[in-house]
């Protein structure tokens, strides 16, 4: 799916980072736990998490609705940050970063596609990617990113003149424009239909076995949980259990 | 890529701007106000300065004046030997009459003796029309340009004038400006009065014989070498004068109409210092409001940015370029328009003081001042919303904000439960739980209001100071004024002119009062023990008695001489035999207008030893036989001047509405500006903040008028809410001001006038009801579909 040139573009970088350390571990977790407000009114979102992801890896993280995944998924990417517990990228502890630290950290290395589409409402399609690529170090083209989820015709649309899905999909092709080293997607299918979803399904698998990008997912979406190498299962702030898929599902045999 | 194409972020700041483009035109118009005021002051100021500077400089204006009663020519030589005068000249100046076919209303001829030194003489004339008087032709004069206007005088026309009694014609050589003039007012007066008052430029031979004076000068004007103080020379000359009546010499900041410029400088610069913080504190506190909420709004696109790794400083730059363009735009608009002001201004004063040229300063260090002005304006508007942008969580913001927390606590519903709709409740709640914002729009209204007040007060004050002087002090209907203090019997001859029904004489001597070190120019005035026509009255215009020996000291005067109750000080009388002798102070008095000082006229005369004399007086005359009683007058050989009370009056208001007033038009203009954009500013926010409340309640099935109420409603709510804070806020404001606006000549009184309270109300009221208006077209257009999905 990706073009030739492109890929060897960025599959060289990558290899490049991963050299001195061929099996190291993206993420390592223990102990995580965040605490919303004090007292009686307290919400224990994380109650100790320990987890590791190795690079390259595709995770799906799935529980019922309040269990800590979008809080586990914020922390991990930099954008909040845990009440107790370490956190590690590479090897980078994320707990102990400053905020100047954690930006450079999400402006190197990381990718969010979010639960709500979040795209800015005053910037067109086009603009919303550039956004992105004006501050990474070697994007892709804002339009070349946009005809990759599909969204070629639409590049000069504003979010108010685009369908949910569309929407989905422009945050998508914002995220994988500056090629990230991970991505975080929460959500990422959870407004689209099946075809499309499936179709966004497909642009993170190859992200992730063409260019080793570390993935992680949130979803409800259990049937997806057959593409990912590894699936954590999460209720109540806490890891119940991690599956290891033997083999991995292609996108188009997935339904839900 | 970068450069070639605009940054996606600066995509966004000009769309956003233009989004709320009539709000950002509003705060850039409030801002305008402000640096327009400012260039404008500035300009005119600089304008004005440069102009006089350069006047005075080609036109050699005197440094140093000092009047004599005939001191012989020979005294020049001894005053040119005086260290540090570089140049003196002897004159002969005296007042007249001018006798217009026509005109039933005495004219005051000020004469002044020309220059005999033909190369460099001091206060030289300009020569706008005809030419310089024939040395030979001893009927040729210069007459004073504004004189000549009123009266549609021109070159070689005849100009009868009467001289100590002696009635003259002489022939009008030329027309003509003198540094000495620009502020043309007869001597006493009060007011500008174009056509009562010549001034009349002849050869010392015409007029030397006319006043007594061959041979002689009875006024000495001096030039002094570079850094030379005057005040070091002023004991010489008044040495060397004293044998020959000198009166005092004094520097040109006494000079009458050097000193009105002088006024009117101090004036606008403190107008301009004054006003300009006003007016950016009102900038400042729009931008805030609206840059806070574009942040509270954006809590989400900021959290997403920070998520794809924009750091704070990135984040924080947009919004303070937000504000920083509104600003620019609205200090280029303010600076181009106070040029414009500044010109127009210059073209009214021009009209008003007499230039030979007028040189209007395009000071380009202006665009400095409205640049740094308004990034500072727009750096202390954005502070508080950027830091918030820059100390957002990206996680935090980006979670989808909870529905508002609305209590039933009984604090925030205390009083609602009266029988309201629930539309008023919406109002009511929804100001009751955000408080804070609620209140910095209120005290924003207010503010505007405030200005407003202010300026009406103002207004006020001026009209009150009129009122004050030409209705209840001065009651008179004329006032005459003798050459000289004149026997009391002569002037009571007055009264036997057909018409007059009360003559009530004065007596006034012109003095220097000497306290320890500090020394006035000034003079006293003799009343009579019960005036009745020019009363003797405080600020508040109560009577206040004349004590039958000793001074009545105005308050100023007494501050000026460090002198209170019971001092004695010293008073150089400049007429007469010129006595020096020390008065008691027995009483203080708080005036309105100028410095004056009291004594009853029996006290005075006897201090002088000159019994029984008086310097003008005051009529009361029957409205039917005023003309005639003017042309009768003016055969009175001792007549120096006539004023008719009602004229001058009428003089002051064309002043005021006419001349350097229409400044104060101006201001109020701005002030209307700036309520009108903080209340359009204030609807708006809450319009953007409503947007989906108003569309969930147009699909409801709430009609267009009943969903804006919501709106209009809060605003009109808070507009009224805002009125007593504005009317603290203005009588604060003006209690400053018109101390910061007096000076010697004016103590700017304190008045509030209830009046000017309503009209400033009415004012927010009515910039309210604007608000409303052009909300509920908003209202009316707002699409329900796109209201839901945006959030913006
Ligand atoms: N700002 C907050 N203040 C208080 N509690 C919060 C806050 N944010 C999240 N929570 C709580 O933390 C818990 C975990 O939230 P989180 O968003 O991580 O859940 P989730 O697993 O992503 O759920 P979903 O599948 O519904 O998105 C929930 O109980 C939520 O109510
Ligand atoms: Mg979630």
């Amino acid at each position: 799916m990706f073009p030739g040139a492109l890929l060897d573009r960025f599959a060289e970088r990558r290899q490049a980072a991963h050299s001195q350390d061929p099996d190291g571990f993206a993420f390592r977790a223990s102990g995580l736990t965040k605490v919303y407000g004090d007292g009686a009114a307290a919400v224990h979102a994380l109650r100790g998490v320990d987890l590791e992801v190795g690079r390259g890896e595709l995770i799906v993280l799935l529980g019922p609705s309040g269990s800590g995944k979008s809080t586990l998924l914020n922390i991990l990417g930099g954008i909040d940050r845990a009440s107790a517990g370490v956190a590690f990228y590479e090897s980078a502890e994320l707990t102990a970063m400053s905020d100047r630290t954690l930006t450079a950290y999400r402006r190197r290395h990381v990718g969010f596609i979010f639960q709500f589409y979040n795209l800015m409402p005053s910037l067109s399609a086009r603009e919303n990617v550039d956004l992105v690529g004006e501050i990474a170090a070697d994007p892709m083209d804002a339009v070349e990113a946009l005809s990759l989820v599909g969204l070629a015709e639409r590049v000069n649309h504003f979010p108010s003149e685009l369908s949910g899905g569309e929407q989905q999909r422009v945050a998508i092709a914002r995220a994988i424009a500056k090629n990230p080293d991970v991505l975080f997607c929460d959500e990422p299918t959870g407004a689209l239909d099946s075809k499309t979803g499936i179709e966004v399904l497909r642009v993170l698998k190859d992200l992730n076995e063409r260019l080793s990008t570390t993935i992680l997912i949130v979803t409800h979406a259990a049937a997806t949980a057959a593409m990912a190498d590894r699936v954590m299962h999460f209720s109540d702030g806490r890891i119940r259990e991690v599956v290891t898929n033997e083999s991995k599902a292609d996108p188009a045999d997935i339904h839900w | 890529m970068i450069g070639m194409r605009m940054k996606a972020l600066d995509l966004k700041l000009i769309r956003d701007i233009w989004r709320i483009k009539g709000q950002a035109l509003a705060i850039s118009l409030v801002q305008a106000s402000g640096i327009a005021l400012l260039v404008m002051s500035l300009g005119m100021i600089a304008s004005l300065t440069e102009t006089m500077t350069a006047y005075y400089d080609r036109y050699r204006f005197a440094d140093i004046f000092a009047a004599a009663t005939r001191a012989p020519e020979l005294a020049l030589e001894e005053l040119r030997s005086i260290e540090g005068v570089s140049a003196v000249e002897g004159r002969v100046v005296g007042g007249g009459l001018v006798d217009i076919e026509g005109v039933d209303a005495p004219i005051t001829a000020q004469f002044v003796s020309r220059s005999a030194d033909a190369t460099a003489p001091l206060n030289d004339v300009h020569i706008v029309r005809g030419r310089a008087p024939d040395p030979v032709r001893g009927d040729e004069i210069l007459l004073l340009e504004a004189f000549a206007d009123a009266h549609g005088l021109e070159p070689g026309d005849s100009l009868p004038v009467t001289v100590y009694g002696a009635r003259r014609v002489f022939r009008i050589a030329g027309v003509a400006l003198s540094p000495e003039y620009v502020y043309a007012i007869a001597p006493g007066a009060l007011a500008v009065d174009d056509d009562r008052f010549a001034v009349i430029w002849a050869s010392y031979d015409t007029l030397a014989p006319a006043f007594n004076l061959d041979g002689a000068f009875n006024e000495a004007v001096f030039r002094l070498a570079r850094g030379v103080d005057a005040a070091r020379v002023i004991p010489e000359i008044d040495r060397i004068l004293a044998p020959y009546g000198g009166r005092g010499a004094y520097d040109n900041g006494d000079q009458v109409s050097n000193r009105f410029l002088s006024e009117e400088l101090r004036q606008l610069t403190a107008m301009a210092f004054i006003m300009t913080p006003i007016f950016m504190s009102v900038t400042i506190f729009l931008l805030n409001v609206v840059i806070s909420r574009m942040v509270q709004t954006e809590r989400e696109q900021i959290g997403l940015l920070k998520s794809f790794g924009y750091t704070g400083g990135e984040i924080g730059a947009h919004y303070a370029k937000f504000a920083l363009f509104i600003a620019i735009v609205g200090a280029a608009i303010g600076w181009l328009g106070g040029l414009y002001l500044g010109r127009v201004m210059t073209g009214i004063y021009q009209e008003y003081y007499r230039f030979p040229f007028l040189l209007f300063e395009t000071d380009l260090r202006t665009i400095i001042y409205a640049a740094g002005l308004s990034v500072l304006g727009a750096g202390f508007g954005a502070i508080t919303a950027v830091r918030a942008a820059v100390a957002l969580l990206p996680a935090e913001a980006m979670r989808p904000p909870a529905p508002e927390f609305f209590r039933n606590a009984k604090g925030a519903t205390k009083g609602f439960s009266l029988p309201l709709d629930r539309p008023t409740r919406m109002i009511l709640r929804r100001i009751a739980r955000r408080p804070f914002r609620s209140l910095a729009l209120v005290f924003g209204i207010a503010a505007a209001m405030g200005l407003s007040v202010m300026m009406q007060f103002n207004h006020a004050a001026i009209n009150h100071i009129l009122h004050a002087s030409f209705r209840v002090i001065d009651r008179s209907d004329m006032t005459v004024r003798f050459t000289e203090a004149i026997d009391e019997a002569a002037a009571l001859e007055l009264s036997k002119l057909d018409g007059v029904t009360h003559v009530e004489p004065f007596r006034d001597a012109a003095v220097i009062f000497v306290n320890g070190g500090k020394e006035h120019l000034g003079s006293i005035t003799g009343v009579t023990s019960a005036p009745t026509l020019n009363r003797v009255l405080d600020d508040e215009l109560r009577p206040a008695p004349v004590p039958e020996s000793g001074l009545l000291l105005s308050a100023p005067l007494a501050q000026l001489l460090s002198a209170d109750v019971g001092d004695e000080i010293e008073v150089r009388f400049r007429e007469g035999r010129r006595p020096t002798i020390s008065i008691e102070i027995v009483g203080l008095i708080d005036v309105m207008i100028g410095t004056p000082a009291y004594m009853s006229i029996e006290d005075l005369n006897a201090r002088l030893m000159e019994p029984g004399r008086v310097s003008g007086a005051y009529l009361s005359v029957a409205p039917d036989a005023r003309a005639a009683l003017q042309r009768r007058t003016k055969e009175i050989p001792q007549l120096a001047a006539i004023s008719v009370r009602e004229e001058v009056l009428t003089n002051f208001e064309q002043m005021l509405s006419e001349g350097p007033g229409v400044f104060r038009v101006i201001m109020t203009f701005f002030a209307t500006v700036i309520a009108v954009g903080v209340v359009y500013n204030g609807a708006r926010i809450t319009f953007a903040e409503r947007r989906h409340d108003l569309a969930s309640l147009r699909i409801l099935g709430f009609t267009k008028a009943e969903a804006g109420y919501v709106v209009t409603g809060e605003i009109v709510t808070l507009a009224i809410a805002a009125l007593p804070i504005g009317a603290v806020i203005g009588v604060l404001l003006w209690t400053y001001i018109s101390t910061a606006l007096s000076t010697e000549l004016y103590q700017v009184p304190t008045v509030y006038d209830p009046a000017g309270l309503g009209v400033a109300g009415c004012t927010v009221v009515f910039a309210a009801l604007v608000a409303s208006f052009l909300i509920q077209k908003d209202v009316d257009k707002l699409d329900m579909a796109s209201a839901l999905k945006a959030r913006d």
